[in-house]
């Protein structure tokens, strides 16, 4: 019946099946899609757009050309910035993928009690960060923190500082990254090694490889698409840094551990607003995404 | 006699071996759990702790005298209740909108056929590689010029119709036979009530998935109501935590209490949910 009605309705607007069939498509995508071009879509061009211009959202926009580019080259907390975001990157994306993968191999074993494993280390991840950074803090206070009082109980003279020490403030929070990231990507692997076929690893084995052999050259190859993925959104979420750095240092001290998106931060919403800055900032910040993007395409595709 | 000896013996051996390595396999599992869980302990423990006893070496994990009145402080020293209230508020809107506009429109992206579709998705796609922190600077102009600054629809907008959700569950839906379509389609069944009553209800597993990710995504979101939201009655949890903590630095255990009851929406939620959990994520992640 309601397809008859159809046809008849269709047949007086004159519309032929595909132009109807597009519509009824377009109508389920909409909904989805006008919100996404809006608030995604549109800021991204605007942001463009905006990389070349002088703008404190007070006065006109004013075009500048290059001259914000230019100015990033002389700004020695944007060089800073820089240069801690490729630290942190360079930090948590290795071993956050050791840690993972290591935990998934290890709960891909017959072990009991398996939920409540892959529950626990799932649950720093959803957990807040805000109260998780603040207990973090209190657990490495420098000079009341539990941490510190194994430490010295165990005879350390020489405390570390942590969060409040030049030096050490940066691996602190990348300890505390990968301990807060490390069960998702481990969820990741979990599913990525129920794909791995059991009977190459038994046939490498009656062949008489070693566990760890069997590990490197037949599992691991299987996992490669897994990997991949791991090591893309890693590297994209570490690119991205900013709340743990806000919660934990601040960016200090001084600007030890000053972030690329925490610098965006600062110039475009605390005191005078840069908004033109600020998006140069961020188009340095997609190109590197980008690049690093797309090595690891060309990196997987190569390998493959 | 004596080979088949031999091979007793081995046998014996490497059950031995594997006897020793699944106790490392459980020693490790249970460090890493342990590792895991402490700090949530420790705050638990504080949380119900005077503040100079918080810091008392050696740990004291179960307080002696267990203060109950600081989870009946924190309600009194900030409006906690209306950062609850605001969050829970934009969390269950922008999660109901967020699994109604993706799984419509990820339906026409895996099960239909129209022009465009192709260029459509790519332009999903390439965003989700874009980082939301290089193009919030003009998101925030647009709104601020649309008088949407500091009200909850600003969060709303920002949340609710992620490129990460139709991709999710697309990738699910792709997995669901194309005969079953193709037999509701001859029954005369329209395009929507395919996905109503064919496709919504086998998806369960991906709709838990991404619901777990939209609720805990915008429950503990930090910089969208940092930027959006700036007049105390509007404020969420997360920043109201914060401001606690930067303004009464010194009450460890009551910013502990304020933590847990931060955490446990997100708790339950995702223990109710987590069955579904690696199953979506292995239909999501992978096949992509």
């Amino acid at each position: 019946m309601a397809k008859d009605t159809m046809q008849v309705t269709s047949k007086k607007k004159g519309l032929s099946k595909a132009a109807r069939n597009n519509l009824v498509a377009y109508s389920f995508i909409a909904p989805n899609f006008i919100g996404f071009c809006v608030f995604t879509l549109v800021p991204m061009v605007f942001a463009i757009g905006l990389a070349f211009c002088n703008w404190d959202g007070v006065h006109p926009i004013e075009f500048i050309g290059l001259e914000n580019f230019a100015n990033l080259l002389s700004d020695p907390v944007f060089k800073i910035a820089f240069v801690n975001t490729i630290v942190y990157a360079l930090g948590t994306v290795p071993f956050t993928l050791i840690c993972s993968l290591g935990l998934a191999i290890l709960l891909n074993q017959n072990v009991k009690c398996r939920n409540f494993f892959r529950t626990v280390s799932f649950f720093p991840y959803v957990a807040s960060l805000v109260a998780v950074a603040a207990v973090w803090n209190m657990i490495f206070s420098p000079s009341m923190g539990p941490v510190n009082m194994i430490l010295s109980s165990l005879g350390v003279t020489n405390l570390p500082r942590w969060a409040a020490g030049k030096e050490t403030a940066m691996i602190t929070v990348i300890m505390f990254s990968i301990w807060k990231n490390m069960g998702y990507y481990m969820v990741i692997y979990l599913a990525g090694l129920q794909g791995v076929n059991p009977e190459l690893d038994e046939a490498a084995g009656l062949d008489g490889a070693g566990k760890w052999q069997i590990f490197w050259n037949v599992t691991l190859p299987q996992l490669r698409p897994t990997t991949f993925f791991v090591v893309i959104m890693l590297t994209i979420s570490s690119f991205k840094v900013y709340d743990q750095m806000y919660m934990i240092t601040q960016g200090g001290p001084g600007n030890a551990t000053m972030t690329l998106v925490y610098y965006i931060y600062n110039v475009a919403f605390v005191n005078t607003p840069k908004y033109g800055y600020a998006s140069a900032i961020s188009m340095i910040l997609f190109l590197l995404v980008l690049i690093v993007t797309l090595i690891q395409f060309k990196g997987s595709k190569g390998e493959n | 006699m004596a080979a088949k000896e031999t091979t007793n013996i081995k046998m014996s051996s490497k059950s031995g071996n594997h006897k020793i390595a699944m106790a490392i396999v459980y020693i490790l599992l249970i460090l890493i759990a342990a590792l895991m869980l402490l700090p949530f302990l420790w705050m638990l423990s504080a949380s119900l702790k005077m503040n100079k006893d918080v810091f008392s070496f050696p740990i004291q994990w179960i307080p002696e005298n267990p203060r109950w009145q600081n989870y009946i402080d924190i309600w009194v020293k900030i409006p906690l209740l209306s950062f609850v209230k605001n969050t829970a508020k934009l969390t269950i809107i922008v999660t109901c909108l967020q699994l109604l506009t993706s799984s419509f429109a990820a339906y026409a992206f895996a099960k239909m056929e129209f022009k465009g579709k192709k260029a459509l998705f790519l332009g999903y796609i390439a965003t989700i590689a874009v980082p939301w922190q290089a193009y919030m600077v003009p998101q925030f102009m647009i709104m601020r010029s649309w008088g949407l600054n500091n009200t909850h629809l600003a969060i709303i907008c920002l949340q609710a119709f992620s490129a990460f959700g139709v991709f999710l569950m697309k990738q699910f839906y792709e997995g669901v036979p194309t005969e079953l379509c193709e037999a509701a389609r001859i029954d005369g069944l329209s395009e929507y009530g395919i996905y109503l009553r064919i496709m919504l209800p086998l998806s369960k597993p991906a709709l838990s998935t991404l619901a777990i990710f939209t609720f805990v995504n915008t429950w503990n979101d930090f910089l969208g109501p940092l930027i959006y939201l700036t007049k105390n009655e509007l404020k969420t949890i997360q920043i109201g935590l914060r401001m606690f903590i930067s303004q009464y630095s010194a009450e460890y255990g009551l910013i502990m209490a304020a933590s847990v009851v931060a955490l446990i929406p997100v708790l339950i939620i995702f223990l109710s949910l987590q069955k579904y959990f690696v199953q979506g994520v292995a239909s999501a992640g992978l096949k992509g």
